[in-house]
């Protein structure tokens, strides 16, 4: 069976919701976070419902309603999403509440939507949408889990027309905390200079990204998902590119088949660095390009690496922003996303011409 | 694809015991497990009961390879997955295709409420190592570690529904030729968060809770873990062992009609179950008991009420919320309960619903009120609800 994403849909740091030029005028910020371009929510979201969303909610209800919009489709046949953190604006409301008001008079708002399936639970709701409706809320590996399970429910037959999503936000707290905890530069930079200096350290982002996946071809749809793959804690680079010769492998290519390389580049000099050693050796023939100048790091952004891939290759073009590189080829009908997070967890999408 | 896939093993700790054996026992008994609350500090201490975990993190860390220092969570997911596991007598994994789906709904919050004293007051202060481990992923990634099944790992989080989506989840990744043996459940430990969220919702009863009775007045919250080993046709015939079960059916619904509060007629629940039955190829008819989602809040009890009523005419098998007994363990109430329901089918077990008085007056049936061994059951049904309106039933078949 083949699968196909018909329409897709992103909110981010940049210029892509709704019917946008395609990345031809990049938005530089300086600092070490990212935000994201917001929308205005009223054409997606009632407004008396709008007031008690967090942004996560907001940006995944909006983005998922855009998706389905690009494709003229009502009613999706299944909803699922992923998050590493969750709603963490309510959660951290709630979370202060009860430290600070010593367990009295807290905000069951705040509560009620903490829960890592508020996103979906509210698409479902804004759509009256009965079907599957499910959440993962797995690390580096959230969106890759929500996509592997729309691809099994295409190849069961129990539903088509499914809406897949990564949704992270970035709040105040997340953002000290993870400070502290060294993922982020040190000092402000532009974010269209993160690949030019090698030190520690990423810069922070957030985003939504959703899609519709199907298994009916047809001439609308923006690109085929051949395939997905996920490996956990892998030895060393060798054992890296094993990984990525034995996914190819199976999708009955070499590595001179692809056409361009989509990296988890993060700017961070022990992130970037297998990377460096994959343009060298396996994708030395390769285009290579990155997105994480343009949304920054966050658990979820292969979700945002995916919308660039499907919109390269309905559009045929390479916007410059995320070209590292010379053009190695003209064709661009094969392209591999590999992402990792922190190294921990890796992932392999590949995705190609109807 | 069409392969069906078995119940290997089974492994679960929850306030009425820290293992299978100890948990029949308690049914037996029909002894509950809520007390006062001991292990949590906060200003409901006295106000409403708990179904806790009668271990310390200590006690707990000390039938682990872990430190004290682990969340709660995570200590329970390591005992009662090893439990299923170790009972499920694969002896070689390694070779096979392994896989841990595991569920929880506020990851390792009762860690983050600690660094959130210090960080509230001053950001710079807090122990990271208190807050390192925040998100839900990071207690299936450690178990997943400890049991050496990292072929594949996910962790699914849909509030009440949780494990019970880890299970079918899991299920489909064997059923899709993905994996082999996949161990899927859930936990979660008692923190103040959910305590807290639960009491601004009013929905939490002050006495033990009543599900099914006219008069309930709501919830006990619990903690605990449980987990099931699921194999393929392949391992499940390579084992010397007969199995427990089949997981027959399964279905994943959406109520979509209110974040927290369910449908009055149940939809969500109805879709479920019937869909569930659909899948397996059975009939109301066919149900032998069902293990009730029955939280004891008004509103849960009657629109799964409601909907049972729908879906079985007039004839109703037996059935019973086993939460009377554990409280409410939320996201790893389904992972519970599947092995409850396991082990109703192996040794033909009907759990009594306590405390049960009073017939609801919408409802034409009552919930079972004593233990019962020796039943012939066949098909278990087990619900889960959440909120966000996601609705799971589960079938589990004699083979």
């Amino acid at each position: 069976m083949n699968i196909y994403i018909r329409s897709s849909a992103t909110i981010s740091a940049q210029k892509t919701f709704g019917d946008v030029p395609f990345l031809t005028d990049p938005v530089e910020y300086e600092g070490m976070r990212l935000k994201t371009i917001e929308p205005d929510y009223k054409n997606y979201i009632d407004p008396k419902l709008m007031r008690r969303m967090s942004h996560v909610i907001k940006m995944g209800v909006a983005t998922a309603q855009e998706c389905l919009n690009q494709a003229s489709v009502d009613m999706p046949g299944a909803i699922i999403t992923g998050t590493a953190f969750g709603c963490m604006e309510d959660t951290v409301t709630f979370l202060t509440r009860i430290v600070e008001l010593d367990e009295e008079m807290l905000p069951p708002t705040a509560f009620i939507q903490s829960t890592h399936n508020t996103v979906a639970a509210q698409i479902a709701l804004m759509l009256k949408c009965h079907q599957y409706n499910n959440t993962f809320v797995h690390k580096g590996i959230s969106f890759e889990s929500a996509l592997l399970d729309g691809i099994m429910l295409l190849k069961e037959g129990e539903a088509d027309n499914i809406l897949v999503g990564g949704t992270e936000e970035m709040v105040d707290v997340s953002f000290t905390v993870l400070t502290r905890l060294g993922l982020y530069k040190r000092w402000p930079l532009s974010n269209l200079d993160l690949f030019k200096t090698q030190s520690k350290g990423t810069i922070g982002g957030e985003g939504a990204a959703f899609f519709l996946l199907t298994d009916k071809p047809s001439a609308d749809n923006l690109a085929e998902l051949v395939a997905i793959k996920t490996f956990y804690r892998p030895k060393d680079d060798q054992d890296i590119q094993l990984n990525i010769n034995k996914f190819l492998v199976a999708n009955s290519l070499k590595a001179e088949d692809i056409d361009l390389v989509i990296t988890g580049k993060n700017g961070d000099t022990k992130n970037d660095a297998v990377y460096d050693v994959l343009s060298d050796s396996l994708f030395a023939n390769a285009t290579l390009a990155n997105y994480k100048h343009l949304c920054g790091e966050y658990p979820t952004s292969v979700s945002f690496a995916l919308w660039i891939a499907s919109n390269i290759i309905k559009k045929g073009v390479v916007p410059a922003i995320v070209a590292d590189g010379e053009m190695k080829n003209q064709s661009l009908k094969k392209i591999l996303i590999y992402n990792h997070y922190q190294n921990i967890y890796h992932s392999l999408m590949l995705v190609t011409a109807c | 694809m069409s392969s069906s896939v078995y119940v290997a093993g089974v492994g679960v700790i929850t306030a009425i015991g820290n293992n299978v054996a100890e948990n029949l026992a308690s049914f037996e008994r029909e002894q509950a497990g809520m007390a006062e609350i001991t292990l949590i500090n906060t200003k409901l201490h006295g106000i409403v009961p708990v179904a806790e975990v009668k271990m310390t993190n200590e006690e707990l860390a000390a039938l682990t390879s872990f430190s004290s220092q682990q969340s709660r969570t995570t200590l329970l997911s390591l005992i009662a997955a090893k439990e299923a596991l170790n009972n499920a007598q694969i002896e070689n994994l390694s070779n096979l295709r392994t896989g841990f789906v595991s569920a929880n709904t506020v990851g390792g919050m009762d860690k983050s409420e600690d660094f959130f004293v210090e960080f509230t007051k001053d950001n710079s202060k807090g122990k990271l190592r208190n807050v390192f481990d925040h998100e839900c992923g990071s207690m299936t990634e450690a178990v997943a570690d400890q049991l050496g099944l990292t072929d594949y790992m996910t962790t699914i989080s849909t509030a009440c529904s949780s494990s019970a989506n880890a299970i079918s989840y899991g299920a489909r990744l064997i059923k899709n030729d993905i994996l082999d043996v996949v161990v899927a459940g859930g936990t979660d430990s008692l923190t103040k968060f959910t305590l807290n969220g639960f009491n601004t919702l009013m929905i939490l009863d002050k006495e033990f809770c009543k599900p099914f009775d006219e008069n309930r007045e709501g919830l006990n919250l619990g903690e605990g873990a449980g987990y099931v080993v699921l194999v393929s046709d392949k391992v499940a015939k390579a084992l010397n062992k007969k199995m427990y079960c089949e997981l027959s059916g399964y279905n994943n619904s959406n109520d979509a009609y209110h974040q927290t509060a369910s449908s009055p007629e149940g939809t969500g629940c109805y879709l479920a179950m019937s869909r569930a039955l659909d899948k397996s190829g059975l009939v109301p008819g066919d149900i032998d008991y069902i293990n009730l989602h029955g939280t004891g809040t008004p509103n849960n009890d009657s629109a799964e009420g409601t909907a049972i009523m729908r879906l079985f005419g007039e004839n109703y098998p037996d059935m019973s919320s086993t939460k009377s007994f554990t409280g409410h363990t939320l996201g790893a109430s389904g992972g519970i309960e599947a092995v409850f329901s396991a082990l109703a089918i192996k040794h033909g077990l009907i759990y009594p619903n306590l405390r049960f008085k009073t017939p609801m007056h919408e409802l034409p049936f009552v919930p079972a009120k004593h233990f019962l061994k020796d039943q012939p059951v066949k098909h278990v049904m087990s619900n889960s609800f959440g909120f966000g309106g996601n609705c799971t039933s589960l079938i589990f078949s004699a083979i």
